[in-house]
């Protein structure tokens, strides 16, 4: 061969060259759990449906969502979003708004009519609901996917358990509660309203059902031991909020006085001002110490709630009540001082919490019960078999997403054991901390706020008082997200390798590492933003 | 102006590719047709900010020209990891002749090629110079002039990793003051590199009124290929100066390569601006301004300026130097200052 000259060997690629060998340790693309999602009572997976709605396809970001909650618009309202306290990006500048993007998807989602496919295979089995709040409905919802025939027998009039008989309109409006519920009902679940359970065992052999959930919640308001005169106006919380929604509204007076420290009596207090109420609550401890939520606890401050904080009832007459103040002892427990004090009143409303009605399960074999609530396996099945259980009626935390979360876990170990097999949840991935996450990569950009209703309006109306996101923030707010712990394919591992040794494989398919050439510097792993890349040792 | 990222879609243009932006507002590292000028199994070290550089910077330009363009390479790690006679990692038409004469040997080619297509040879093929600090700000300073003050056809990159490194991690004229090098050890009085020495090459060639002048860092890619395709849209000498840590002669840990010279830019040790004819036209700003010890501490060249007992005078010399270039480069933003 014609060599031009001094040269006697053809030019050679230095891909002839394996520099893998020199590796000590190697990169391995990892998929940690997000601190969000971890959070979630309902198992969403919140950076699974974020990542779509950041490409705005909010049609599949409500998709991926609903497929482990199907009431993203009553959520958006109303869940004490737990994600957003354990999201990584507060620890940035602030949490994303998750609960806001969430609602945003959810109204979205009815305003587009997007609807639930029919199961494709009917199973034959037949699976009865008891109570249609959220836990019933959600258990409903995914057992209905896997192919059952569900039929929710509800003591009420209408769907939606305690959010619609507890929670006020101004939180969340009944056409939102009716669209959603609507959304499962027309999945093909069968509903008998106004039909109260008084036998479950009965029941279930008159309707040939071959399971059971149960989610009858808590509805007894407990009572307290306050002398009264006979006069007085003693009610509870749950029968003035229930009364709401019928015709007749409670006559309340003008001078509410409500005793308690949870949400509840924050929504009693709230829903009175609205009718033109000077309601004021009475709670034994200090406000750091109160149950309710400190965002709500501060819109009814807004609204002109009044609240005596150290104070127990310790008598009602017929248009006043004395309390006695309290202190704090070490161990943060109330202590009565002898101190007393009249405060007019024209009524007592009491929201001291509520009991379980378990008429139905007399008679019923194999049940267990702690603290006036039915117990339940690590399966959500309780000691009768083919009989399951959730939501606050079982040990656990009251609220709605607990609600939906254990609605969904039980579905799955009904359909299991229908089909004569045991669920097997797949193993978590250990969690993205916020200590593996490169945050340079990230942009600066602080939360958006939601809009709030007018002061005036929130005092003589039950008009929603916070307003919802647009679609320009609210995808803005979905971008806020880190994707924690998972690949969201920025390409950065791919730009930075010295040696090229990273291969991309295109969109979805995200990428490998060509071990041949990778020298192991660590830099793929050190400059990946959310923390999906572990350097691990090599062997020998 | 400079380079305008973007500064929402999640990431925005901090990282190398982002699946929200407009094709046309991607790197050319995020797509798989890259050249990879640079290929595999060249022998640089674990972590090398010089071969990194080098393959953006050579694959923006490639990328500018169509893949019209010759490289000429100066002595140095880069010329000496990437092509062991057979082998060569460079999928590029690409010449290498000595230590101190690239911008010559460039210039001579330019001239080559413009002959070539003024006789109708060739169509227009353009000419990228690249070397190390040592062959650029020493011993090919010379040549280097000349090149920029007959405003010869050329894009000459320099890769600075602050030493000779090739050779074994001696002091260059681009060294930074108190830096231990294998030449200037951190023993005696004033222990590192000299302060009062050295030069800082993209001031002297800002000085030749050359068409466009440039910095950069290899931490901050989307900038990095903006001054490089900027740079082909010049005829003229052009000069572009990219930051590149190297893990052995710093002392530095592979996998720091690019938050070290990240922390060069926020710390204002090195300024990233650009320059036209002589005039500064943009500077990048920092994000986040933060004290030289954070560059500082990650290095082992370093090293000796902190222990039991801190040298406060060397670090306060070092911040004092910092805080001239963010004044005289503008580093800062207006509205934050
Ligand atoms: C005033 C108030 C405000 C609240 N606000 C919030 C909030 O903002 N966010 C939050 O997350 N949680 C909130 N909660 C808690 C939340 O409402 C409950 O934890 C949740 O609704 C429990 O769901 P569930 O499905 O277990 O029961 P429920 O929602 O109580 O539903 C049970 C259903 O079963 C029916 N039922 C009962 N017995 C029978 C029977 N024998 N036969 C047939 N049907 C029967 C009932 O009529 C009811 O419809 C609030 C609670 C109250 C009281
Ligand atoms: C005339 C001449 N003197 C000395 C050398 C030895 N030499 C080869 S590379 C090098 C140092 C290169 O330093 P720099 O240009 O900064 O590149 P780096 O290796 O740091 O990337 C030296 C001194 C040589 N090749 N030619
Ligand atoms: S940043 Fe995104 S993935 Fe990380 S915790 Fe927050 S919402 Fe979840
Ligand atoms: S950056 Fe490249 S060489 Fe370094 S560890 Fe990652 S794949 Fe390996
Ligand atoms: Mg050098």
């Amino acid at each position: 061969m014609d060599k031009p000259f001094a040269i006697t060997l053809d030019p050679g690629s230095s891909l002839a060259n394996r520099t893998g060998s020199w590796r000590t340790e190697r990169p391995v693309y990892v998929d940690r759990l997000p601190p969000c999602n971890n959070a979630c009572p309902a198992g969403e997976d919140i950076q699974g449906w974020l990542y779509h709605a950041e490409s705005g396809d909010y049609e599949a970001a409500w998709r991926h969502l609903t497929r482990d909650n199907p009431f993203p618009a009553i959520m958006g309202r109303v869940c004490y979003h737990s994600c957003e306290t354990a999201c990584n990006r507060g620890r940035l500048d602030e949490a994303v708004g998750i609960n806001a993007v969430e609602r945003f998807l959810g109204d979205e989602a009815i305003r587009r009519g997007w609807q639930f496919a029919k199961p494709e295979t009917e199973t034959g089995k037949h699976v009865l609901i008891v109570g249609a709040g959220p836990a019933g409905m959600s258990a409903a919802y995914h057992l209905r996917r896997s192919g059952h025939r569900v039929t929710v027998h509800e003591a009420g009039p209408l769907l939606g358990g305690m959010m619609r008989f507890g929670i006020p309109k101004y939180r969340l409006p009944r056409d939102v509660l009716d669209a959603e519920m609507r959304r499962v009902i027309d999945m093909g679940v069968e509903v008998v309203l106004n039909s109260k359970v008084g036998n479950l065992l009965a029941t279930m052999q008159d309707g040939r059902f071959d399971a059971a959930f149960l989610a009858v919640g808590a509805h007894i308001g407990k009572r307290a031991s306050i002398p009264a005169g006979t006069v007085a106006r003693i009610l509870d919380a749950v029968s003035v909020l229930r009364s709401m929604e019928g015709e007749e509204k409670p006559l309340l007076g003008r001078r509410v006085v409500v005793y308690g420290g949870g949400n509840t009596a924050i929504d009693v207090a709230r829903t009175a001002r609205r009718m033109g109420a000077e309601p004021i609550i009475v709670y034994r401890r200090t406000r750091d110490k109160m149950p309710a939520h400190d965002l709500e606890v501060e819109e009814a401050l807004q609204e002109g709630v009044m609240i005596k904080w150290l104070s127990t009832i310790r008598q009602a007459g017929e248009s006043s009540i004395t309390v006695e103040k309290m202190v704090l002892d070490e161990s943060g427990f109330p202590q009565p001082t002898g101190e007393f004090e009249t405060l007019e009143a024209d009524s007592v409303v009491l929201a001291l919490g509520q009991d379980v009605d378990l008429g139905l399960l007399d008679g019923v074999p194999g049940l267990e019960f702690v603290d006036g609530v039915v117990k339940v396996d690590g399966q959500m099945m309780t000691g009768h078999p083919g009989v399951f259980a959730g939501g606050d009626m079982v040990p656990t935390d009251r609220n709605i997403t607990v609600g939906v979360g254990h609605g969904k876990k039980a579905a799955r170990h009904i359909d299991a054991w229908l089909r004569g097999t045991t669920y097997v949840a797949p193993p978590k991935h250990p969690l993205a901390t916020f200590e593996r996450l490169n945050t340079w990569y990230y942009s600066d950009a602080p939360q958006t706020v939601r809009p709030v209703l007018d002061i005036i309006r929130r005092q003589s109306t039950f008009e929603e008082v916070q307003g919802g996101l647009d679609e320009t923030n609210a995808l803005f707010e979905a971008r806020r997200c880190l994707s924690c712990g998972n690949c969201f394919e920025c390409d950065n591992c791919y730009g930075v390798c010295p040696d090229n040794a990273v291969i991309k494989l295109g969109p979805g398919q995200r990428f490998e590492i060509n071990y041949d050439y990778c020298k192991g510097c660590g830099l793929c792993a050190a400059e990946c933003p959310c923390g999906a890349i572990d350097m691990v040792p090599e062997d020998g | 102006m400079s380079f305008q990222p973007v500064k929402f879609y999640q990431t925005g243009t901090f990282t190398v590719g982002n699946r929200l932006l407009a094709p046309e507002q991607r790197s050319v590292q995020a797509a798989t047709s890259r050249r990879n000028s640079l290929n595999s199994g060249h022998r640089a070290c674990q972590g090398c900010g010089e071969a990194l550089g080098a393959r953006y910077a050579i694959d923006a330009a490639m990328e500018a020209t169509g893949n019209r363009m010759v490289v000429v390479n100066a002595t140095g790690c880069l010329e000496v990891f990437s092509t062991p006679y057979p082998e060569t990692s460079w999928q590029i038409p690409w010449i290498h002749s000595l230590f101190g004469n690239a911008p010559a040997v460039a210039t001579g080619v330019a001239a080559a090629l413009k002959v070539k297509r003024l006789k109708g040879l060739l169509g227009d093929v353009r000419v990228v110079a690249q070397g190390g600090d040592g062959g650029t700000t020493d011993i090919g300073f010379g040549c280097l002039s000349g090149m920029f003050e007959r405003n010869d056809d050329v894009f000459y990159i320099c890769y600075d990793n602050g030493g000779y490194m090739n050779t074994g991690v001696q002091r260059s004229s681009a060294t930074p003051p108190a830096a231990r090098t294998a030449t200037t050890e951190a023993v005696g009085p004033t222990p590192g590199h000299a302060f009062g020495q050295g030069k800082f090459v993209p001031a002297i060639a800002m000085a030749h009124d050359i068409p466009y002048v440039a910095t950069a860092t290899v931490a901050d890619l989307r900038d990095l290929e903006y001054k490089v395709r900027k740079a082909m849209t010049f005829r003229g000498a052009r000069y572009l100066h990219i930051l590149v840590p190297c893990p052995l002669g710093w002392g530095a840990a592979s996998k720091d390569t690019l938050r070290i010279a990240r922390l060069a830019k926020e710390t204002g040790v090195f300024p990233v601006f650009e320059a036209e004819s002589g005039e500064l036209t943009g500077s990048s700003k920092i994000r986040h301004v933060l004290p030289v010890e954070e560059y500082l501490r990650p290095q082992k060249r370093f090293a000796h300026l902190f222990g039991p007992k801190p040298d406060v005078a060397a670090i306060a010399r070092l911040q004092a130097l910092a805080n001239r270039n963010i004044r005289k480069y503008r580093l800062l933003d207006e509205e934050a200052l």
